[in-house]
């Protein structure tokens, strides 16, 4: 062989041997463990539980405005500005704050607290009759969703780490910014994965207004027809066994999920599951201040209700001052203890979600599909070879080692990049198999045109790659083209798809034109001039 | 070893024939799907639950469907599963319909045919091999999706077209993927086979396919309309079609061999897949020959007679 052919011959090898470490890496542990360690398996391929999961990140904003109320409210006063309201007035428009009322010789000085820096996150309007009107800036509401998505990944991430399910992945998904894919590996009963991530857990305690009451109707009696603006009515049974009644609490919480730092499943004197919970330092001295201005013997007794999932769970008097231990009785079962405990201690989701999809697939039908792909792609990759090899004889082994060639580093591709191998991947394989023939078929068929006219070997050889070159480069370049959209545009089993197609057809640019050729070469050099070529 | 030597078939004498055959199957397709079996799309599309269980002993199909009716659960349907070669498996597809999987009441329906399953059988009697629910809106748009994923790509194959050879040769190229693709969701409709996910991806499996055979085709008439200019448009473009057959019926027929091993040997859950390939490639095949070519024949002929000079002699050269 010529120094030339001896260099390309070696450079194949070298590919071949990258691409081979590609899916095996080092060999240990049989042949099928160590492709399996290099190659992902879809959900589709390998069972699992697979959730689509959507974040309603309006919630995030509706809240964000209910503190920014109380904190303007107060930041008024604070400037000697009394006698505004500030509220929300649309429902629809959870991101306007209106505030009226604000007397003419204040206006200034409101304007001054409103266009301050502390409210930067909203346009103001104000207008003639001195009204002013907050509108969340779209920038703000769309760094507040993005917030929202981030922080419900992490919060779902943690839950599902303590669940422990190994290799589960959980990724924000679709175009938008409020869905989130979960997807979790070997997990058979999605029912429990859902409840867990589901629970909000969003647990605050509220200061006691009023209440009990037995109905909404008698608590607005109770207080002259209106709720007052900083407070609301909620429901709950209060304790263990009772019935459902109203309380009017504040609107603003003393203490919410974030302020917690632990909670743990405990016991009670009487035996009863409840949760145990440690408070961060600086929520801790909040709730001192306040349980110590509102405990029993103080001049201002009062008491707190503890809200789960805007359900009122427990209200009870405050005995003394807490600082930062408590505990929270609300006739729980022992796995509601504990699975409670689980979501306080991984933090409340900040928005409630709603399950998009759920699809699960036992591990012995994704095994059956390996196998059934597998066995289909083999047999006919096998009837492919023998076709070729009777078809063109010598010819036929080029083609053959060129599609062997091909699925290696196709493979190795997908084990370098860590993509997924899906079902719909394997029709892209199937595809990569036949356009890989296909290009081999081009250029023979062109060689025989070729020597049919007359050429001697080595110029039909030239010839015909050179014209199908033109031919295989348009066909791959298309699909190429065409895969990629599929990737940007397409979801999980499209982009599937588009992955192995693109791996697989730029392997094919080097493995059925370069390879094929060099092999021609490499049989043209040791034969004399004028020789036949087995074709 | 040869399949044809020299081949002198007249391909675009034949295209009423073709354009029959085209029409016939098309239009049968866009009957059955606007009045028989509509667009059969699955629960990914659709929205709704679907539960596929496994049972140790031949399911019957009665008490199946009375331990359904007792538990309340409503508006279901059972459909025995079978592989290709049509042996019955134990296997039964429950579905429900959209309404059970609202995006709140997720999987109310699933909980409930579990419920009915372990009232009515064993737990060793049965296994859940696979639970798909998709809710309303995801479904919609894992559709839209789907829909607009293949429009931007072919929109995209035809730009490069355009750009490598001329406008024409991209339009007739998309058409008959268009075409491939119509009939193809046509046998979906007039057997009543449910289009999945899956599917999409053989369908899009498809549409590579036929438009790397059309593609073959044209590479050939760019390629001798550079070498002879005075031969008529007509006659060119059969022996470019006469000259790539070998080449397009090896190729086809070793595709079509693949995709037979992955419908024949593929098992159920590759079924609707392997259909659509199997029909694709069939189909794919023909219409580079019959209707891609022949319309690139058409245009010049309706230029040529409009008193226009034609486009395609001044094709781009090949150039790489």
């Amino acid at each position: 062989m010529g120094k030339n052919l001896t260099a390309k011959a070696a450079f194949i090898v070298g590919i071949l041997l990258v691409f081979v470490f590609g899916f095996l890496g080092i060999p240990h542990g049989g042949l099928k463990q160590s492709i399996l360690r290099h190659i992902n398996l879809g959900l589709d391929l390998k069972g699992g539980v697979h959730l689509v999961l959507q974040v309603h990140v309006a919630e995030a904003v509706t809240s964000t405005t209910d503190h920014d109320v109380a904190r303007l409210e107060a930041d008024l006063q604070k400037a000697g500005i009394t006698g505004a309201t500030v509220g929300k007035t649309d429902p629809a428009n959870p991101e306007t704050i209106v505030v009226s009322g604000i007397p003419p010789t204040k206006l200034a000085d409101a304007r001054g607290v409103l266009e301050g820096n502390d409210y930067a996150n909203y346009d103001v309007a104000t207008n003639s009759a001195g009204n002013s009107t907050l509108t969340m800036k779209p920038s703000a509401i769309a760094d507040l969703n993005l917030r929202t998505l981030n922080t419900s990944i992490d919060t779902i991430r943690e839950r599902i780490d303590k669940l422990g399910v190994t290799e589960p992945q959980i990724q924000k998904y679709g175009l938008g910014e409020n869905e989130i894919l979960v997807e979790l590996p070997g997990v058979k009963d999605p029912a429990e994965v859902e409840d867990v991530i589901q629970s909000t857990a969003k647990l605050s305690i509220h200061a006691v207004v009023g209440g009990p009451y037995g109905t909404d109707a008698e608590a607005l009696q109770a207080n002259n027809g209106a709720i007052p603006p900083d407070s609301m009515l909620m429901h709950g049974s209060g304790s263990a066994g009772m019935p459902d009644q109203v309380w009017l609490l504040k609107r603003n919480s003393e203490v919410e999920g974030t302020d917690f730092r632990d909670a743990q499943p405990s016991t009670d004197q009487n035996g009863r599951p409840n949760i145990h919970f440690t408070l961060t330092t600086e929520a801790g001295d909040r709730f001192y201040k306040y349980t110590s201005t509102h405990s029993k013997s103080s001049a201002t007794p009062g008491s707190m209700a503890i809200l789960l999932d805007n359900k009122v769970r427990e209200v009870a008097s405050i005995d003394g001052a807490i600082r930062d231990n408590g505990e929270i009785t609300g006739g729980f079962t022992k796995q509601q203890a504990s699975d409670l405990s689980l979501m306080l201690r991984t933090g409340a989701l900040p928005a409630s979600i709603s399950y998009l999809e759920t699809r699960v697939v036992g591990p012995s039908l994704g095994a059956a599909s390996i196998r059934q792909g597998v066995i289909a792609a083999v047999a006919g990759m096998l009837a492919v070879m023998i076709f070729m090899l009777i078809y063109y004889k010598g010819a036929g082994i080029n083609a053959d080692l060129a599609l062997i060639l091909n699925l290696v580093i196709l493979l190795g591709f997908m084990g370098f990049a860590g993509a997924t191998l899906t079902l719909p991947g394997i029709a892209g394989v199937i595809l990569t198999i036949g356009m890989g023939v296909d290009s081999n078929v081009l250029i023979f068929e062109r060689i025989r045109e070729e020597l049919r006219n007359g050429k001697s070997t080595p110029v039909a050889v030239q010839q015909g790659f050179a014209h199908a070159w033109t031919t295989i480069f348009d066909t791959h370049v298309t699909t190429i083209v065409s895969a990629a959209i599929l990737f940007l545009f397409g979801s999980g089993p499209v982009q599937g798809f588009a992955v192995t197609l693109v791996f697989g057809l730029l392997a094919n640019l080097f493995t059925a034109v370069y390879v094929s050729r060099v092999i021609f070469d490499a049989i043209l050099e040791r034969k004399e001039r004028g020789a036949t070529l087995s074709i | 070893m040869e399949l044809f030597h020299n081949p002198n078939i007249d391909w675009l004498g034949k295209k009423w024939y073709f354009l029959g055959f085209s029409l016939v199957f098309s239009i049968a397709g866009i009957l059955s799907m606007a009045f028989w079996h509509h667009v059969p799309l699955g629960v990914d599309f659709k929205g709704g639950t679907q539960i596929r269980v496994d049972f140790t002993q031949m399911p019957n199909e009665e008490h199946v469907r009375h331990a359904m009716d007792q538990a309340g659960v409503r508006d279901f349907t059972i459909q025995r599963v079978s592989d290709p070669s049509g042996h019955a498996a134990n296997k039964v597809i429950i579905s429900l319909p959209e309404s059970t999987a609202t995006d709140t009441a997720h999987d109310a329906g699933r909980e409930a045919v579990e419920h009915a399953l372990s009232a009515n059988y064993h737990d060793s009697a049965f296994t859940i091999e696979q639970v798909q629910i998709v809710g309303p809106t995801a479904g919609k748009q894992l559709q839209e999706q789907a829909i607009e994923a293949t429009l931007y790509s072919l929109l995209g194959m035809l730009i490069y077209l355009w750009f490598r050879f001329e406008l024409i040769y991209g339009v007739a190229a998309v058409a008959a993927v268009f075409h491939d693709t119509l009939i193809t969701i046509g046998a979906f409709s007039l057997t009543n086979k449910e289009i999945t996910l899956t599917v999409i991806a053989a369908i899009l499996t498809l549409i590579g396919y036929s438009m790397n055979d059309t593609i073959v085709v044209f590479d050939r008439i760019r390629e001798n309309l550079a070498l002879s200019r005075r031969e008529p448009l007509g006659d060119l473009v059969n022996r470019s079609i006469n000259q790539t057959l070998s080449r397009t019926v090896i190729s086809s027929g070793l595709t079509f061999m693949t995709v037979l091993c992955l419908y024949l040997f593929g098992g159920e859950v590759l079924n609707g897949f392997s259909f659509a390939l199997v029909v694709g490639i069939l189909i794919g095949t023909y219409s580079s020959i019959a209707v891609a070519a022949p319309m690139l024949v058409a245009y010049q002929e309706w230029r040529a007679k409009r008193g226009k000079t034609a486009v395609l002699p001044a094709a781009k050269r090949a150039r790489t």
